[in-house]
């Protein structure tokens, strides 16, 4: 019997983990089933990582690397190749290996998976269905991990940061990036990847396009692009002919929770994770999430900082601390898409909480307003917001404790 | 292949009529070969189809097709069975929604009855809303039909012809057949760079098959390509109906479905629209009707939980019913439209009698083996799964996350009867990269085990038909 089981070995599960056992648990358990620690860290080559956790920047493998080094010298163990098939309620864990089929018990578990991308199908490009059409990550995968190229003239659909960083590293390489195809009048990546990623290599960006036809019945020959209006409808009259033997997707990540959905734990339609309290705990007690499983992050540094949050959670479960069902739910106000956590132990020992959300529009100057019924509770000041970069504030309990609900909104200058 | 050996029987294309042929013609004592132009089995209609198995009141009392589809349905159950294909008999609907659909329903009823077809029931809208909750309230009556199920349609190929395959009948992939020449008693087919000589010639070349019977025999029917794309969603969806769910059917086919799949999704579609022979696409056009269509029957599918889009093109042709005819030792087995997937099984059996009355009559073996061996890991029990990982532990390794598909399952397609060459074939016959993430996570370990597998490199690897590359060498 493990005090805690930690599914999944990317980031979000190393830091929880880790912070279980500064939290002092000592049996803790790791479930990774790819062939090494670091999750999808391993495979982002670039830098960029750990500005705000380690104060430098590091590329995807050294992040993942500073915490595998820190539970170098931990009691804590690590099952690789090892796949998770099913977690019951009462927190059997079934694995699978090539050493065998089995059973594992946890007094907690923290549910690490991550995520996975959207697909072709997921938007339902119209078109045959050609080799050459891949995710962004998997031709990032090809190309990092295995030294395979997925193509040679290339087009991008999706301003998702994958997908301009693959932009980048394509071009890198030697192929040519004909195009990067946005469907939102905004880019859903990071500012910062917009410019190093497709300025600085004259990559144009087409905001307010997509992709309405695929072409080639063996390999990619070539797509079709064109200008939607105000719904997202493809407006006649306005193709461009793109002859491109790759197409790589950057429509957006969904987190992994088919392992969390077959426990009948409750879910979030809005975030596609788990419901979540202030801890990272989920609607079954000992169970947490953390990392893109619950929402989909920006940066591994956030990941990381609610990781250790779900850990520690977990150590005072162990030790026997339990909440009341007292809870204040957190509301999605004007503008907002999703709030994480969804719900507040009123009980809590924390003094203040972090609230992370993301806005659906462009904002200039503006206010992040948290309120409850007529009553504001409290107002942040932001010089701008957009949907691709995360919200974070940080609440004080105290003020939060005498209500029920209470609603997260953005007012201002809207773009 | 042996230089100048005769075959007694050559059958052209390996879709489920050409497997299901020489599934039949394997219990006899001959020498068979099944010519395919692909570089793979069950590559034309049988890939991309509604996956259905339907219960036989649709075709008009006295066809072909009437009698071969009951008949079909039946076999189809056992075959599934002994050759382990996943199949539910999980019955259908055919709903109404007017006075005149009342009309049709009542036809359908009548027609399925002189058919044949077992346990057909008409439902009023609240018998039907009782067995299958979420249909729209605009319903007025439907037809039960409970014996129609789901299929995997290419597994159920494959299944056939590695069945055909382990009990002696050849297959030569990759070779198109461009030339027929009666030499003698016997014909001379060019396929590729081969030339085939044999006693009897079946041609089951689907879209094709009119070229194919141009070549031996003067013109006597045509082709006409009719394609009908589909949404396939996920399992999130898959519990969105429990039975085969139709409208009406009209002139142009049975009509837009919503079923559950074998394999727990749920597939919306087809349309019908008349196409080119090779035009696989799906139009913005033909999904808009589609999603239009189906939510008259099922409002609350949800196309957001869509994966796949994809389409298959009907061998219709300009006859009303299958074309199965004798021409001397030339066997036509064409315009097998819906429901050909339904009847293969009859379609064989009958094409085989056809034969023996045309005096190509072969005895029957007394060692067939009519039995298939297909590990699955995802619907065996904890139990069962931790024998099998005991055993061969490459069954303990998944590698496909989203159906649960573990490595031994993917060398075990690797090195089947008619062995798996591409990622897609390995999709075909274990299910990896079938599931929701489309191989986005498994796509490259596949490719990984195919090259390790076939000692080749993994540039060398294609994803579907020949040319369809995935990768290239990365220059330094």
């Amino acid at each position: 019997m493990y005090e805690l089981a930690v599914i999944g070995g990317g980031p979000a599960g190393l830091a929880a983990a880790f912070s279980a056992y500064q939290n002092g648990l000592k049996k803790i358990v790791i479930v990774e089933r790819d062939r090494e620690l670091g999750g999808i860290l391993n495979q982002c080559i670039h830098n960029g990582f750990g500005l705000h956790r380690f104060k430098e920047e590091l590329s995807g493998p050294e992040y993942a690397h500073r915490y595998i080094e820190m539970l170098n010298d931990t009691s804590v163990e690590v099952k690789l190749d090892t796949m998770v098939i099913e977690i019951t309620p009462d927190k059997k864990i079934y694995t699978t290996n090539p050493s065998g089929y089995e059973m594992i018990e946890a007094e907690s578990i923290v549910l690490a998976m991550g995520c996975r991308e959207r697909t072709r199908g997921a938007i339902s490009i119209p078109g045959t269905r050609p080799s050459g059409v891949f995710t962004a990550g998997a031709a990032q995968r090809y190309l990092n991990m295995e030294g395979l190229m997925a193509g040679s003239r290339v087009v991008i659909l999706g301003s998702g940061d994958i997908g301009l960083i693959m932009a980048r590293r394509m071009t890198l390489e030697g192929a040519k990036v004909l195009a990067c195809v946005e469907l939102m009048p905004y880019s859903g990546g990071l500012n910062r990847n917009i410019v190093q990623c497709l300025h600085d290599y004259n990559i144009p960006l087409y905001l307010s396009h997509t992709v309405t036809e695929i072409r080639g019945t063996k390999r990619l020959e070539g797509i079709t692009v064109a200008k939607v209006d105000e719904n997202r409808r493809p407006i006649p009259g306005t193709e461009m002919n793109f002859e491109c033997d790759t197409l790589l997707l950057s429509v957006g990540l969904i987190p992994e929770n088919e392992l969390t959905r077959a426990a009948g734990i409750d879910m979030d339609a809005r975030t596609n994770g788990s419901r979540v309290y202030e801890n990272m705990e989920t609607s079954i007690g000992g169970v947490f999430a953390c990392g893109n499983a619950v929402h989909v992050h920006d940066l591994v540094d956030y990941v990381s900082d609610e990781s250790a949050r779900a850990g520690a959670a977990a150590a005072e479960y162990v030790k026997g601390v339990r909440h009341k069902s007292d809870c204040a739910l957190f509301e999605n106000g004007y503008a907002v898409t999703y709030t994480v956590p969804q719900k507040l132990h009123k009980d809590t020992k924390a003094e203040k909480i972090d609230l992370f959300f993301r806005v659906n529009k462009v904002f200039g100057k503006s206010r992040i307003i948290v309120s409850s019924g007529d009553k504001e509770i409290a107002g942040f000041k932001r010089q701008f917001m957009v949907p691709g970069e995360m919200q974070h504030i940080i609440l004080p309990v105290d003020k939060l404790r005498e209500f029920d609900s209470i609603k997260i909104s953005a007012e201002g200058e809207e773009k | 292949m042996e230089c100048g050996k005769m075959y007694d029987v050559s059958i052209i294309g390996c879709g489920i009529t050409g497997s299901a042929i020489a599934y039949e013609l394997s219990k006899r004592k001959l020498k068979c070969v099944v010519i395919e132009k692909e570089n793979d089995v069950a590559m034309g209609a049988t890939r991309a189809n509604s996956a259905i198995i339907h219960a036989g009141y649709d075709p008009a009392e006295g066809t072909l097709m009437a009698k071969l589809n009951v008949r079909g349905a039946e076999l189809c159950k056992e075959l599934c069975e002994k050759l382990s294909v996943p199949y539910a008999q999980i019955g259908s609907l055919v709903l109404a929604f007017n006075n005149e659909e009342i009309q049709t329903v009542n036809m359908l009823y009548k027609r399925g009855v002189a058919n044949g077809v077992k346990g057909l029931k008409i439902l009023s809208y609240e018998e039907t809303k009782a067995i299958e909750p979420n249909i729209s309230k605009d319903v007025t009556a439907s037809l039960y039909a409970p014996t129609a199920a789901v299929v995997n349609p290419w597994e159920y190929a494959v299944a056939l012809a590695e069945t055909a395959v382990v009990n002696g009948v050849e297959i030569i992939l990759n070779s198109e057949v461009t030339g027929i020449r009666k030499s003698g008693d016997a014909f001379e087919i060019t396929a590729g760079n081969k030339t085939i000589k044999t006693k009897y010639v079946i041609n089951a070349a689907g879209v094709n098959a009119d070229e194919v019977h141009d070549m031996a025999l003067p013109h006597s029917f045509n082709i006409i390509p009719n394609k009908g794309a589909y949404y396939l969603l996920d399992k999130t969806e898959g519990k969105r109906v429990s039975h085969v769910v139709f409208q009406c059917p009209t002139k142009a086919g049975k009509g837009v479905l919503v079923a559950p799949t074998v394999h727990g999704n749920l597939i919306v579609g087809p349309n019908a629209i008349d196409s080119d022979l090779n035009d696989t696409s799906a139009k913005d056009t033909d999904l808009s009707f589609i999603r239009g269509t189906a939510v008259k029957s099922i409002p609350s599918v949800d196309f957001r939980a869509n994966i796949r889009n994809f389409s298959g093109i009907r061998p219709n042709s300009d006859r009303d019913d299958f074309i199965i005819e004798a021409n001397g030792g030339f066997f036509d087995v064409a315009g097998i439209k819906s429901p050909g997937l339904a009847s293969a099984p009859g379609i064989a059996e009958y094409t085989v009698r056809l034969m023996e009355e045309n005096g190509a009559y072969f005895e029957l073996k007394e060692n067939f083996i009519n039995t298939r061996e297909h590990v699955r890991f995802n619907t065996m029990s904890h139990e069962e799964r931790a024998e099998l990982v005991k055993k061969n532990p490459l069954y303990g390794r998944v590698i496909c996350r989203c159906e649960t598909v573990t490595e031994g399952e993917i060398i075990d397609a690797i090195h089947a009867p008619i062995p798996a060459r591409t990622v897609d074939g390995v999709k075909r016959r274990c299910a990896a990269g079938l599931g929701r993430c489309q191989g986005g996570f498994c796509g490259p370990r596949v490719l990984e085990i195919l090259a390790r597998e076939l000692k080749v490199p993994r540039e060398s690897i294609e994803k579907d038909r020949a040319g369809s590359y995935i990768v290239r060498r990365r220059e330094d």
